[in-house]
């Protein structure tokens, strides 16, 4: 958790909105900072978390969580964390027969498949149990990052559809929220990607869009994020307001400044 | 606390290895608690690995790529358990040579090998790799690389002083004790005996496949079916996966796999535009992406990206490989004759580097390089810093260009080359106390030009201060 871009988004673990699809976004950089930043933001806000990583291994989550304050193993052992390893899990599928459907069961079908096993795994994972014991605030859904389905041969539709189906179950029914990773692809010509991009860039609350700088590489700064507010019904002064900061990431924090004024530069 | 290669009671072997290993180093990666291979005498159980080492920025156990020069882009190595793409050169020359390199270091380390491809046998493959240059070729060695340098290189650069501070390429001189990353005689053939020595499995896609077999109906192309299945076959059998411990020595697998995606694997990806077409490939490197994360292996792929039809295909594959290196020769395009180019065979291009267990990347300050296959030595340089920065920021326009001719009238030590210098500097000077007369606030910055600062008197302290431009030189 970067307690600047908590001050940007003016918000804390502790008075969270809820009901909430955030759409994380990056173009020409590497946005996976951002996920870090949820990732540690709704463990820290005691949420039940589901977290579909289909990038990188548990180990590396762990240790970065590390460094931002959270431990994922005992979280995972508390039961708070519901961790869905996708590289692991790819492996399993691939070579071993499985009796029941596997969350990430497409891997092995021949045809364009659909996302409803990933979709029963995120539900029974989040469904509230009704013991008590477990205090958890209430349920978030974080997906890094949802281009790697496109890329393993999903169709843009059915992952919109995946989402709309989270959307449905986690803000409405439980007042969670969800948190996904989508790449942009920028200048190539992706159909796929693009469809998905504009359609949870239209339902989505709040757009992080993380850009690599347009003049290249810098050791400074290393890319700028844009706050997209999309609030329905608010004071037009509120409205569809947009924020550009500049910022550099660090070893365990990242730093937040307004475009051009970089402490390398001033 | 694991580092991302090893799973299980594995991880914790390697975690400790470098925590030892790195304890002076300035890294956020700190094991807690005892050593667990706690006994006192020296030696951590498993940095004993030959041909590894680990990382100072992250832990992560990285093995070489069989060329120190880009070992040093990379963040020191390939980290184990991550996958290596090569973006071919148009005409498969140079990425195959680094393909080489990549499994002779292998050989060099005794690490163990698979080799795969489509189009060439993995045997012939193994007799033509390179000759490691060992300590008793040293001194050959040292002239190979000395002779080709620009001598202002050799020398203490008194007029371009601020460039003592840029990083250097190519200039870690092997050490006999070092056992990580070798240099290599692209002239030469690796002794025979060596290869006898060494261990290695190949997969020859045509010797692999039977027409006759029925094809359970999966989603992958049958060629990547089989690979997969051979690749997962030797990590369990060997070993090289942390839950079924290695009863000897442990070990290094280099999988090397060569031209993945073209016709010859039975993949359409190269032939069509289509967008379904792909994730035969797409799905292939994501499996194995998860095989190598759970094993003590490291992976060379190269791919002929520049056969591939759909462009934003290329982006999935990038996303799904570690570290994604370009090649692009200058054999057959108009850069072949561009002076620019005149020193370099080709461009190298860093396109990504993994971000692992860190939020930042190890990613080089440096951008613009070029590679040059010397008669020996394959050499990564840095373009810019020859021609375009020293020409447009220090030196008058082509006043570079008469230095790098060494044997002119002009070249270094040279009557005209001190008198040029000398006017050269009187005029720089004399511009300097100008500015500082009228007292215009100006900085430099590390690219080497000279800003506006947005107010007087707003030197920084850190690094810009031990390097001050044009106008800082020190009284």
């Amino acid at each position: 958790m970067f307690p600047e871009l908590n001050n940007l988004l003016n918000t804390t673990p502790d008075r969270a909105e809820q009901g909430k699809l955030t759409l994380l976004c990056d173009a020409k950089t590497d946005g996976s900072f951002l996920v870090h930043h949820f990732l540690s933001f709704y463990l820290k806000a005691n949420c039940k978390v589901c977290f579909v990583a289909l990038i990188q291994s548990f180990s590396h989550y762990n240790i970065v969580g590390q460094k931002l304050g959270v431990n994922l193993t005992m979280a995972r052992e508390r039961g708070q964390l519901v961790f869905l390893e996708g590289l692991k899990s790819a492996v399993d599928v691939f070579f071993q027969a499985q009796e029941k459907p596997h969350p990430l069961q497409f891997l092995r079908e021949a045809s364009a498949g659909n996302l409803k096993p990933l979709f029963e795994f995120v539900r029974v994972a989040l469904k509230p149990v009704d013991s008590g014991a477990a205090g958890w605030t209430y349920p978030v859904l974080l997906v890094d990052d949802l281009s790697v389905l496109l890329s393993l041969g999903l169709g843009a539709v059915a992952v919109l559809d995946f989402i709309h189906y989270c959307r449905a179950t986690l803000c409405w029914e439980l007042k969670g929220n969800v948190v996904v990773l989508v790449h942009d692809s920028g200048d190539v010509e992706d159909e796929e990607n693009d469809i998905l991009l504009n359609g949870l860039s239209h339902q989505s609350h709040l757009i992080l869009r993380a850009e690599g700088l347009a003049t290249g590489f810098c050791r400074d700064v290393h890319g700028q994020l844009r706050i997209l507010w999309r609030r329905p019904s608010q004071s037009t002064s509120q409205r569809d307001q947009s924020l550009t900061y500049q910022y550099k990431i660090q070893d365990r924090s990242v730093s937040f400044f307004a475009k051009g004024m970089s402490p390398a530069v001033l | 606390m694991a580092t991302v290669a090893t799973c299980g009671g594995d991880a914790v072997g390697v975690g400790s290895a470098v925590a030892t290993a790195s304890k002076s180093n300035v890294t956020s990666f700190q094991r807690r608690g005892p050593r667990v291979s706690g006994t006192n005498d020296s030696g951590p159980r498993l940095v004993s690995i030959t041909g590894t080492r680990p990382s100072v920025r992250n832990g992560q156990l990285l093995v070489s790529t069989g060329l120190p020069a880009l070992d040093q882009l990379l963040g020191g190595g390939l980290a184990v358990g991550t996958v290596l793409l090569i973006e071919e050169d148009k005409y498969n020359i140079y990425s195959s040579l680094l393909f080489k390199y990549f499994l002779a270091e292998g050989i060099v380390n005794g690490h163990t090998l698979l080799v795969a491809s489509a189009n060439e046998d993995p045997a012939n493959i193994l007799q033509e790799l390179p000759a490691p240059l060992l300590d008793n070729c040293k001194k050959e060695f040292d002239e190979d690389v000395y002779n080709h340098k620009t001598p202002e290189s050799n020398i203490k650069m008194k007029i371009a002083w601020r460039y003592q501070l840029l990083p250097k390429m190519e200039q870690i001189r092997p050490v006999s004790s070092s056992r990580f990353g070798h240099y290599y005689d692209a002239s030469k053939r690796i002794p025979q005996e060596l290869i006898e020595a060494s261990k290695w499995h190949g997969f020859f896609l045509p010797e692999k496949i039977s027409p006759t077999l029925k094809v359970e109906p999966c989603s992958l192309t049958h060629g990547y079916i089989k690979l997969l299945q051979f690749i997962q076959n030797i990590i369990y059998e060997e070993g090289f996966d942390g839950s079924n411990p290695q009863k000897k020595q442990k070990n290094i697998l280099r999988i090397g796999i060569q031209n993945l995606g073209s016709p010859l694997w039975g993949d359409d990806i190269c032939c069509t535009e289509n967008g379904d077409s792909g994730h035969n490939l797409t799905k292939f490197l994501y499996v194995l992406r998860g095989l190598l994360r759970t094993s003590l292996s490291a992976c060379i792929i190269t791919m002929p990206t520049h056969l591939i039809q759909n462009k934003a295909f290329i982006a999935h594959v990038t996303n799904l490989s570690d570290t994604v290196v370009g090649l692009e020769s200058f054999i057959g395009s108009e850069r072949e004759t561009n002076p620019l180019y005149k020193d370099y065979h080709g461009l190298i291009h860093i396109r990504q580097i993994p971000r692992l267990n860190n939020l930042v990347c190890d990613e080089s300050d440096v951008k613009d390089l070029g590679f040059k296959l010397k008669r020996k030595l394959f050499t990564i340089e840095w373009v810019q810093d020859n021609y375009l920065r020293q020409e447009r920021n220090i030196y008058p326009p082509g006043f570079s260009y008469l230095l790098k001719q060494k044997d002119s009238a002009w070249g270094e030590g040279s009557l005209q080359h001190s008198t040029f210098l000398m006017s050269f500097l009187a005029k720089a000077t004399a511009f300097a106390s100008r500015l500082v007369r009228h007292s215009e606030p100006l900085k430099q910055t590390g690219s080497g030009r000279i800003r506006q600062a947005a107010g007087p008197r707003l030197w920084h302290d850190g690094r810009r201060q031990e390097a001050p431009g044009l106008l800082g030189i020190p009284p």
